[in-house]
């Protein structure tokens, strides 16, 4: 078995990376894959809460890199799924605890184990986006239809290139239908036209996102919500499957027929 | 409400807003350097052929992932040149 490793970053925070890596993990293991996922962001760890698995956690990333376990130890199983595992990250240290090559070794140890490795990056482009990115065989940037976060993803782009882990492929989350209709956020289009990447998901807004998280429960367990269905897709994708882009307008269909524009 | 409808959509403001400013970040250009990038331009060619120097445009535009720096020099011609030299009847 050999891993591949994918890094989800963003460079701007609070884009929808952390819930974007949790629905993608399940999503992968729901279809049978193997899955391992490592929170990145250490001192400010998430993935375990918005997976649901924060009460388990016994020992962290830093923890395996530094000896004091074992990599198994750090492996949190997902029970709801046959084969999912979480790696946390340490909460009372930062991100110099951590190395880009520590990354690589602890991935090339990981890659024997598992089908998948999904790296969810902190914010920024510095030390713990370069530790995110060290072993990726591929980088996914997240962006939101809005200014700075596609600003921001351009930048985190230009910085794959330059590391030769590009080309990156883009996930748009976040778009409301609605607004792109009246012209008040930039569409799929816009965006693809300002970044020149490969578009690999779009993912609509959902307020069952928060719902998810609310109950540590992802999405993408119930393949129900717009949202959830968008990181089937996106995991499906990934897995090399040619998968057309979901017909977001459907969902407004009932406003339309209320007359609503 | 007539004011509301004229204005522009604001995502097409967002859309030409980011692709200024995604080039300045992609080259690391500011509009000064570029500036003063034009008037070396200007001051080289001029030292070869005649050109006039308040219709040059300089520009870099978006191509995909990659910049190009486009310029536009109209170049003065031959029979203009002449009429405008001192001392000479004009035609």
């Amino acid at each position: 078995m050999t891993a591949k490793v994918v890094t989800v970053a963003s460079g701007k925070g609070g884009v929808g990376k952390t819930t974007s890596v949790a629905n993608i993990a399940v999503a992968l293991a729901s279809r049978g894959q193997k899955v391992t996922c490592i929170d990145g962001d250490i001192g400010l760890r998430n993935l375990d809460v918005i997976l649901g698995l924060e009460n388990r956690i016994v020992y962290d990333l830093v923890d395996v890199i530094e000896g004091r376990c074992r990599l198994r130890q750090a492996m949190i199983r997902d029970k709801r799924l046959p084969e999912l595992y979480l790696i946390p990250a340490a909460q009372t240290r930062d991100k110099t605890a951590v190395s880009p090559s520590d990354m690589v070794r602890l991935c090339d140890e990981l890659r024997q184990e598992v089908d998948w490795i999904i790296i969810d990056s902190p914010a920024g482009i510095e030390r713990g986006f370069k530790n995110a990115i060290a072993a990726a065989d591929r980088v996914v940037v997240m962006t939101n239809p809005e200014v700075s976060a596609v600003r921001d993803a351009d930048r985190v782009i230009g910085l794959l290139d330059a590391e030769e882990k590009g080309p990156a492929a883009l996930v748009i989350n976040r778009l409301d239908p609605v607004m792109v209709k009246r012209g008040d956020m930039l569409s799929v289009e816009d965006v693809l036209d300002l970044l020149a990447v490969e578009l690999i998901g779009i993912v609509p807004e959902d307020e069952n996102v928060i719902v998810a998280s609310n109950r540590g429960q992802p999405l993408a367990l119930d393949g129900k919500s717009k949202a959830g269905q968008a990181f089937q897709n996106i995991a499906r994708r990934l897995m090399g499957e040619q998968v057309p882009f979901m017909d977001l307008d459907s969902q407004n269909l009932f406003q339309r027929l209320l007359g609503r524009k | 409400m007539a004011f509301l409808f004229g204005r522009k959509k604001s995502a097409n403001s967002a859309k030409e807003r980011l692709q200024l400013v995604l080039i300045h970040d992609r080259t690391d250009l500011t509009p000064a350097e570029l500036d003063s990038l034009k008037d070396d331009l200007i001051e080289t060619i001029s030292r070869h052929i005649e050109i006039d120097p308040t219709a040059v445009t300089i520009n870099v535009t978006l191509d995909g992932r990659s910049q190009r720096l486009v310029a536009d020099i109209p170049l003065r011609s031959v029979g203009r040149r002449r009429g405008r030299e001192p001392g000479r009847a004009a035609g």
